[in-house]
């Protein structure tokens, strides 16, 4: 399911997939409201890709392919944290 | 997930969580640098560069069912998120058929929604269920 990624010296980077990316705008109403725009319940998970350390690997991880599971996604400030 | 680097989450995993974790963490600790993904999800911190304590319940066709967001000081109960997660397993398994009052946990009695409940919730269900 992850594709494994090689460990170079540039740090792997992953980002939201599949909705395009909103380009900037000159009005700053537009930039507001796209900022203000929180996640509702009830509502499609944006979908993203990111590197991730599993199980002994460097893999890439993509939330839709986890379809069909339940998912529990965590933020969290910082590694090494006291928390 | 965080904004630190697969490599930190290496670090972190082999020298100090699978010393709470035997095994070491058995899920993927997701690296967010720059913090796209937590910016997409409302919960990047663009003043202090950091993720805040959000957490998702995502059911299995990709829908948020629930979600919590915390200040970094403050750690979450994964209890609580447990039983959410039950919770929506019920309800999903039943088709919205039953749904869950306030309080409830597993072996506890759920509701059935419908025109015969109307007004008769106090029959069916008591302020101290809202507790252990």
């Amino acid at each position: 399911m992850a594709e494994e990624i090689k460990a170079g010296c540039a740090r792997p980077t992953g980002g939201p997939v599949g909705e395009p990316v909103q380009e900037k705008t000159e009005n700053k109403e537009n930039i507001i409201k796209e900022v203000s725009q929180m996640i509702k319940v009830g509502q499609k998970a944006p979908d993203f890709t990111a590197p991730a350390y599993f199980k002994g690997k460097f893999v890439n991880i993509k939330l839709s392919d986890y379809l069909g599971k339940w998912v529990v996604l965590c933020f969290y400030p910082g590694d090494f944290t006291f928390v | 997930m965080s904004i630190d680097s697969v490599f930190v989450h290496k670090m972190w995993n082999d020298h100090e969580l699978s010393k709470m974790v035997k095994g070491g963490i058995p899920f993927p600790m997701l690296s967010d640098s720059g913090g796209k993904v937590g910016t997409v999800y409302g919960i990047y911190d663009e003043n202090a560069g950091v993720e805040t304590r959000g957490r998702f319940i995502i059911d299995p066709d990709g829908v948020v069912q629930g979600f919590e967001v915390l200040t970094p000081p403050v750690g979450r109960n994964v209890g609580e998120t447990l039983r959410q997660i039950q919770a929506f397993q019920l309800v999903r398994n039943s088709k919205g058929a039953e749904a869950t009052p306030s309080g409830w946990k597993p072996g506890k009695k759920t509701l059935k929604p419908g025109p015969d409940l109307v007004g008769n919730v106090w029959k069916e269900w008591k302020t101290d269920m809202a507790f252990d």
